[in-house]
């Protein structure tokens, strides 16, 4: 069989079994040893000359014995890596729709821009009279984050999304330490369907998490939080667009709600991609949201960070920011590094990370801001929600939509109602989705839809690409009503590997590699 | 727009199709109000050529550590990449890939990470590592945090040798969690009585070596005393190149080593990213912070990665997960791991003699400039002076030279009357021109 590109999606007729190779490869999938398989104790790839005599000031503590790691020569190493690369899915190998990720295309000038060395050879604790230039990028950043999001203020110290709600949720637990209120607002409340590290970073800094619960219609109303709020309520963290695909309809509501009671408004920005240039969170009545810059703002996501995740505040929270900043005295930045150094009526919560950020994730977000400008920006995520709404047209008579009522944002979401009865599973039609040369949706997220699939394809992909994806998507669902169920219970059959068991990496866990002993010693 | 497929037709045809009339019906959720109408206050996009004029402008403006004898330390530091490194690392299977979620078509970025693992492991001398944190100071909080679960007591005692910023980042967080934390003084000549400060309360002691000041710490009598009382210890680095040439934490009897692993495989990057590395005794494994990756087999026996034991973490656990942390330091680990795999043991210890002996030729130099006190007894690739003149006004003046001198200790710790201390680093690329240029320019300026 022929797939649209005129490839063959199976293998020809006993073809696998008959001819099983010798080494296990499969011409360019080439089984992989560990490089402490295939290197050597006394190998290097690097060449530097041994120092001369010299007396050691390393006192009692010099090292005795070898590490225990073996080196490669360059070329083994090129090859080790390389050969590993080619077990990866990545954006540039094909359409990557995973809900909440936000996995667009990764331009290459972000990447030359971040190694000029004026930015990557710059060390974080030299004289400030010798990087202005690292300064004004880092302001240039900040502005271009307050004017798309309507807020006053930024910290961009935070390394990664979970990191920016951490920080957001302390400069709220700060300000309302500030008021004498720190005993008595200890209750966040926490949408079911929010992101885990919602919960997980409320927990992390002694508040009590309070679940609100989902409407039918995937949203959250503002009567529902009004009769959890109470003095005891410190915030309400909310992700919008949210985890659904919605956006809140009664946003505004709620933050009026919230600030009502004396509590804040904090917005996981995960799905700010959405709205960039449509909607301004300053707007909505947000005190504090993250913004995911590997998400957004296309910084590569690397197979899981380093990420970055600068956190706009409000007018109320912005004195609690905590250092480093940038302040302005008579025009000139001065970069305040130390709580004691803060200006009058800043008050800054303390210190999160060593140094001044993720300047490297900054240089490659800006470039994106630049190349875009606010009309790309605009027409970015204008194109973001018309992809995830035409995929959503063209596979609701098949699949079936939660949420219905609501327009999607920038993914839709689609429950497994449509896969009862024929014996295939969310998982297994994900991973039949790999054989199929895609990489699967976010599955059984958000929690509060029934085998969730949350498709996401961003605005990086043209009209063929989705119509062929779409036309994929309808060919295997049809193919569930059929009778061979082994597509996709047995999937992913043409992977690089077949289904992994995760139980028993679990149960018995091996987590680094271990020197095999020899047989004879074993033995004894 | 270079980066957007659609064409005005595409958008229209796809509209029809969805049923809508314009792109602001599909945005009829959001209130009417506040719609924006038209573009935010920004210029409009520009073509790759303009970018990289404006960027380059403001690079330009920058003092490049290679652009000039560079002795600055201090947490992070300046060494040489191979080339390979920067060229694997932006293969697009590993740049443009998720967390490993989907393994069967995720096996490059999941062995990377046992790689990483075990290297981490065996660098530290330690059981078990993470498959990264965001960086050593990130790292060294959650250490804490896991110090506490493990022990269920909520205080920390910090030496005076923890890098001042790491010892911020515990201390912020512990406050926001109402645990206590006990800093003792700056502690410049490694001579505070950290054992006093151990009692039945103490969930863990963190200290740093070498510390920030350079000085190399047994850290043997103070893993006694804290087990003695049930405590833990954490032991910090920020230049993980001094593991291959001194006593690893684990043989001194750690029970958590927390680390800036920066110095392998990652450029300076005026201070991010970098890759946290954490690593523990095996028994706590499962308090750990972080994605952990693991080996097991695919359904036709053969040996794959997965990511494991996530039933620690806070896409599972929600709020009583082991940490909040998500994205790590992916692409930063596979740097970490390729350099390593490069050096190998062989050429790490010969890395690390070569800092350690430059660093020696440093201070050897410095003997007879007047108004200079070398204050460490022992150290690796780093150094603290003592000046006759405050330190801050030296680093400008030499920087006026040509000479990037290193960190006042003012920056990192102000208003504490140790104006007149220079933190002085010295790795493989500094050459004897530079030292002389370090040594001339400092009795210049002196």
């Amino acid at each position: 069989m022929l797939n649209r590109q005129g490839r063959p999606t199976q293998a020809g007729e006993g073809a696998q079994e008959a001819h099983a190779t010798f080494t296990g490869n499969r011409a360019l999938q080439q089984i992989e040893p560990l490089i402490f398989e295939i290197g050597r104790y006394e190998t290097t790839g690097v060449d530097i000359d041994k120092p001369g005599p010299f007396k050691s000031r390393l006192g009692k503590l010099a090292r005795k014995d070898g590490i225990g790691l073996p080196g490669l020569s360059e070329p083994e190493a090129m090859r080790h890596y390389v050969r590993l690369s080619q077990k990866n899915y990545g954006i540039d190998t094909g359409l990557f729709p995973l809900g909440s990720c936000t996995m667009k295309h990764n331009a290459r000038l972000n990447e030359k821009m971040a190694r000029l060395p004026g930015f990557s050879d710059v060390h974080p604790l030299q004289p400030v009279s010798t990087v202005p230039g690292a300064l004004e990028l880092m302001q240039e950043l900040a502005r271009y984050l307050m004017v798309l999001t309507g807020m006053p203020a930024v910290s961009l110290s935070p390394k990664a999304g979970a990191h920016g709600e951490l920080c957001g949720m302390m400069a709220i637990k700060a300000a309302i330490a500030a008021k004498g209120e720190g005993e008595t607002r200890r209750t966040v409340l926490v949408p079911e369907s929010a992101h885990g590290t919602n919960p997980a970073t409320a927990a992390l800094i002694g508040f009590v998490v309070k679940p609100v619960p989902a409407r039918e219609d995937g949203t959250v109303a503002v009567e529902d939080v009004k009769a959890l709020l109470g003095p005891d309520v410190a915030a309400i963290m909310l992700t919008n667009p949210n985890t659904c695909g919605i956006f809140e309809p009664q946003i505004v509501e709620i933050a009026a709600a919230m600030h009502e009671a004396g509590a804040y408004f904090y917005c996981d920005g995960a799905n700010y991609n959405a709205i960039v240039g449509k909607a301004k969170p300053g707007d909505l009545g947000v005190d504090a949201m993250h913004i995911n810059l590997h998400k957004t703002f296309s910084t590569p996501h690397g197979g899981g960070g380093p990420g970055s995740g600068p956190v706009v505040l409000s007018e109320r929270l912005a004195p609690f920011a905590p250092v480093p900043f940038i302040h302005l005295e008579d025009g000139a930045p001065r970069l305040v590094e130390n709580v004691a150094d803060a200006p009058e009526g800043n008050a800054p919560f303390g210190r999160i990370t060593a140094f001044h950020g993720q300047m490297g994730m900054y240089v490659r977000a800006l470039t994106y801001m630049l190349s875009h400008g606010a009309d790309g920006m605009k027409q970015a995520s204008e194109d973001a929600v018309l992809n995830a709404n035409y995929i959503r047209a063209g596979l609701q008579d098949l699949m079936s939509l939660p949420f219905p009522d609501h327009p999607s944002m920038h993914e839709a979401l689609f429950d497994d109602e449509w896969l009862k009865g024929t014996g295939v599973t969310t998982l297994d039609f994900a991973k039949a989705m790999i054989d199929e040369g895609y990489h699967p949706m976010t599955v059984y997220f958000p929690l509060v839809v029934h085998g969730a699939m949350l498709v996401e394809p961003t605005e990086s992909e043209s009209k063929a690409s989705l119509d062929l994806f779409i036309a994929t998507l309808r060919d295997l669902a049809m193919a569930t009503k059929g009778n061979d169920k082994s597509r996709f219970t047995g999937a992913p059959h043409h992977a690089p590997l077949r289904r992994l068991d995760e139980t028993r990496a679990a149960r018995q866990p091996v987590l680094k590699w271990v020197k095999p002993e020899p047989i004879a010693e074993a033995a004894e | 727009m270079r980066y957007l497929p659609l064409t005005d037709t595409d958008r229209e045809d796809m509209l029809a199709r969805i049923g809508v009339a314009d792109i602001d019906a599909l945005f009829s959720d959001v209130p009417a109000d506040k719609l924006l109408k038209t573009p935010v206050d920004l210029p409009r996009g520009r073509g790759e050529a303009e970018v990289e004029r404006i960027l380059a402008k403001m690079a330009g403006r920058n003092r490049s550590a290679s652009s000039m004898p560079f002795f600055v330390g201090a947490g992070a530091y300046k060494h040489h990449v191979p080339a390979t490194v920067d060229h694997l690392i932006q293969r697009s299977e590993f740049l443009t890939s998720y967390t490993p979620y989907q393994p069967e078509i995720a096996q490059g970025t999941l062995q990377y990470l046992f790689e990483f693992q075990t290297q981490v492991a065996a660098l530290t001398g330690m059981e078990v590592a993470n498959a990264s944190m965001y960086d050593g100071s990130t790292g060294t909080g959650e250490a804490v945090l896991m110090a506490h679960r493990v022990t269920r007591r909520r205080k920390a005692v910090l030496s005076g040798g923890l890098h001042p910023h790491y010892a911020a980042v515990v201390q912020t967080l512990s406050e926001m969690a109402s645990d206590e934390v006990v800093t003792l003084p700056a502690d410049i000549r490694a001579s505070e009585d950290i054992l006093a400060a151990i009692d039945d309360e103490t969930s863990c002691v963190v200290v740093q070596s070498p510390d920030v000041f350079g000085n190399l710490r047994d850290l043997r009598p103070i893993a006694e005393k804290a087990h003695a009382h049930g405590a833990l210890l954490i032991a910090v680095f920020t230049e993980v190149m001094s593991l291959g040439a001194v006593t690893s934490p684990g043989e001194m009897g750690a029970d958590i080593v927390v680390g800036e692993g920066q110095s392998i495989g990652n450029a300076l990057n005026f201070g991010g990213p970098y890759v946290g590395l954490f690593a523990a005794k095996a028994k706590y494994v499962r308090q750990m912070p972080g994605r952990l990756c693991g080996e097991t087999v695919d359904a036709d026996g053969r040996r794959g990665f997965v990511l494991t034991l996530s039933t620690r973490e806070q896409h599972i656990r929600r709020d009583k997960a082991t940490s909040n942390i998500c994205t790590n330091s992916g692409l930063c680990c596979l740097a970490f791991t390729i350099h390593m795999t490069l050096l190998g043991q062989a050429g790490l210890a010969l890395v690390a003699e070569t800092n350690h002996a430059n660093a020696v030729k440093l201070a050897e130099g410095l003997a007879g400039v007047k108004g200079v006190e070398l204050l460490n007894e022992t150290f690796f690739n780093e150094f603290t002076l003592k000046l006759s003149r405050p330190a801050a006004a030296v680093v400008e003046a030499m920087a006026e030279k040509g000479v990037l001198a290193g960190v006042p200790v003012s920056r990192l710790l102000p208003g504490q009357g140790l104006d007149d201390l220079l933190i002085v680093a010295n790795t493989e690329v500094n050459t004897d021109e530079d030292r002389a240029a370090f040594v001339a320019a400092l009795a210049e300026v002196l």
